[in-house]
């Protein structure tokens, strides 16, 4: 990844009728960068991929690639491709022919074309596949085609609308380093989006994460998951504990009644704020070593941990730990001040937004 | 065992009663002897005599034109209709698919009386091309019924891969969405044909008195006394029309037969 800008969206604006899709979105995407626009469904995201790719222009605002304003430019004219959730593979043309089909636009030479479909099809793992017909194909190999097909034509970004949404759970993992592979080897910008916060967290360099046609936070994955901006952002990306709290002082915060030492500064005294706790970052220790005790009502096995409900405090607290404590027993609760992350509480839904926009 | 007896008994009789009346006609015009009672032998006089008949032959070059010419022009117009319609938001959609099936399920004394009417009124004169235009007319709905399943099978996003891929939207329309709704491109022109062929009523009203198709034609011979050629027109176009049928139905069945060309 390079810090040179590729794709520059400014000010984008969006509606259909009377449903406003984005609103004033600015967003920049960098050359070789692993981007993924995660978020609820209507949360315009698809949108956001489709203005990239042209099939939708904005009523405001303009989209840059490489410098120039490509904002009006028709889909056929711009230098990226598209993976769409359905394929969308030309069914009455062989593997080949769907792979050929941008090649023989661009009116490549025979020998060229086959070269490329042979490369491609070994890029995906799919060789010996040429005149195969896609409807013979299972959802996976035909998700890899529509990849082959698309990458020949060395677009300089790959746009990829929820492209393992319809595979099952075990090959969307295989698919998940499909992909990753591919970027590696390709060295191509990829555009991806989704609304699972797993393949996002994963595959990704950069996430978007959107809800109602705003941008709620930019960052790694690791930005995302431990310093969550706000609290739709923290509650969406995995599990978590999201309470209303009190910052007493810097390194003090107030959390139902008890004071718990954490690490933020610069929120000023007594200011209501979110407190974000995760599951796993909670200890439960014996009752007299907790900074609260509390009970366990529920427990559940997961596979690699339990998870349980304790109810502490007036409130139920959700905690992912291997050690088991059965239903009924009394706990002590402790959190590691570095485990604490402090968010900002917005007032109203207006300045929600501007916390966004910002 | 009786059931089953009884119920292949039942269906013998259905078909016989349907088709009896067909089987004598064919029977008919290999009859030798004029009379309608006896069996003279075999021959294949009466259709010798009915290519040698002029105004049959006339009748039967219109039918096969006006044929031809109608359900080519449906075709065109339906399909793209089809494809608007297609495009529509759910609402006004529906409303249009059912306005367009109207002539389908109006009766065709209606259609015919109303075309007729609107010629007149607009000074149009009767003959070959209010004929055309009739039938055109009462086709595009077959042609639409026929292309409309097939666009709605359609992936929503092959036509926008192959822009992405650098068609422009013509190109794409030709290389990606007539290929896949072909078919039924296919089966509604074989259907628009099969029906003009077949049509009697609307053509009676709108042809004038200068040109007859087969069935006009037959029509106003029945009405001289009926000569055993026309036994033989009508068994021809018994037998055109039957398979054209057979074909259309056949094609249709083996697009839904699960098929894997590897």
């Amino acid at each position: 990844m390079t810090d040179n800008k590729l794709i520059d969206l400014v000010n984008i604006t969006k509606s259909f009728g009377d449903t406003v899709v984005l609103d004033e979105l600015n967003l920049y995407i960098r050359e070789n960068e692993f981007l993924t626009l995660l978020g609820p469904s209507g949360c315009g995201k698809t949108t956001t991929l489709r203005i990239i790719g042209g099939f939708e222009t904005p009523n405001k605002g303009q989209v840059i690639f490489e410098g120039k304003d490509i904002t009006k430019l028709p889909s056929n004219e711009r230098q990226l491709n598209t993976v769409f959730q359905k394929y969308a593979l030309f069914n009455h043309m062989t593997i080949s022919e769907n792979i050929a089909f941008g090649l023989k636009i661009k009116k490549k030479s025979k020998i060229y074309i086959q070269d490329k479909i042979k490369y491609a099809l070994k890029l995906v793992n799919l060789d010996g596949f040429e005149n195969r017909m896609p409807d013979s194909l299972s959802g996976g190999q035909q998700q890899r085609i529509a990849i082959a097909r698309a990458i020949v034509n060395e677009p300089k970004v790959l746009l990829l609308d929820e492209p393992l949404g319809a595979l099952d759970l075990k090959l969307r993992q295989d698919m998940q380093y499909e992909l990753i592979r591919l970027k590696n080897e390709l060295g191509i910008t990829f555009v991806y989006v989704t609304h699972d916060q797993e393949e996002a967290l994963t595959m990704s360099d950069t996430i978007v994460v959107m809800n109602q046609g705003y941008i709620q936070q930019v960052g790694t994955p690791e930005d995302i998951y431990n310093e969550p901006k706000n609290a739709f952002v923290a509650d969406f990306i995995g599990d978590s504990n999201i309470i209303p709290s009190l910052m007493v002082e810097d390194k003090l915060v107030n959390i139902l009644g008890v004071n718990f030492p954490c690490v933020d500064i610069g929120f000023g005294r007594n200011k209501p704020v979110d407190v974000v706790i995760r599951p796993e970052d909670i200890d439960l220790v014996k009752p007299e070593h907790g900074i609260v005790t509390g009970r366990v009502t529920s427990l559940l096995f997961k596979g690699v941990h339990y998870e349980m409900e304790v109810t502490a405090n007036g409130r139920e607290w959700l905690v992912h730990s291997t050690d088991l404590f059965p239903v009924g027993s009394e706990v002590g609760i402790h959190v590691d001040p570095y485990d604490i992350q402090i968010m900002n509480k917005p007032e109203s839904e207006d300045e929600e937004a501007a916390l966004i926009v910002e | 065992m009786v059931k089953k007896f009884f119920s292949r008994f039942y269906i013998g009789i259905i078909l016989l009663f349907l088709y009896a009346p067909i089987v004598i006609l064919i029977v008919l015009s290999f009859n030798a002897s004029k009379s309608r009672s006896k069996w003279g032998g075999f021959t294949f006089k009466w259709y010798h005599e009915l290519f040698q008949n002029e105004d049959i032959m006339a009748a039967l070059t219109t039918t096969l034109i006006i044929a031809f010419t109608s359900a080519l022009i449906a075709t065109l117009l339906g399909t793209a209709a089809a494809i608007a319609m297609n495009s529509m938001k759910k609402t006004p959609r529906t409303i249009l698919l059912a306005i367009t099936n109207v002539p389908m399920l109006n009766a065709d004394i209606v259609t015919g009386i109303s075309l007729m009417l609107i010629f007149v009124a607009l000074n149009f004169t009767l003959g070959f091309t209010s004929v055309l235009l009739a039938h055109i007319t009462f086709n595009i709905p077959y042609v639409i019924l026929s292309v409309m399943p097939k666009l709605k099978q359609l992936n929503s996003h092959t036509f926008e891969a192959a822009q992405d891929l650098g068609a422009s939207p013509l190109y794409a329309f030709f290389k990606v969405i007539l290929p896949d709704i072909f078919p039924g491109v296919l089966s509604g022109f074989f259907l628009a044909f099969t029906m003009s062929l077949d049509d009697f009523v609307i053509t009676h009203f709108t042809k004038g008195p200068e040109i007859n198709t087969l069935s006009t034609k037959i029509y106003t011979e029945v009405r001289k006394g009926i000569k055993p050629e026309i036994y033989a027109l009508s068994t021809i176009m018994f037998v055109t029309v039957l398979l054209l049928l057979i074909f259309i139905n056949r094609r249709k069945a083996d697009k839904n037969a699960p098929i894997r060309k590897v």
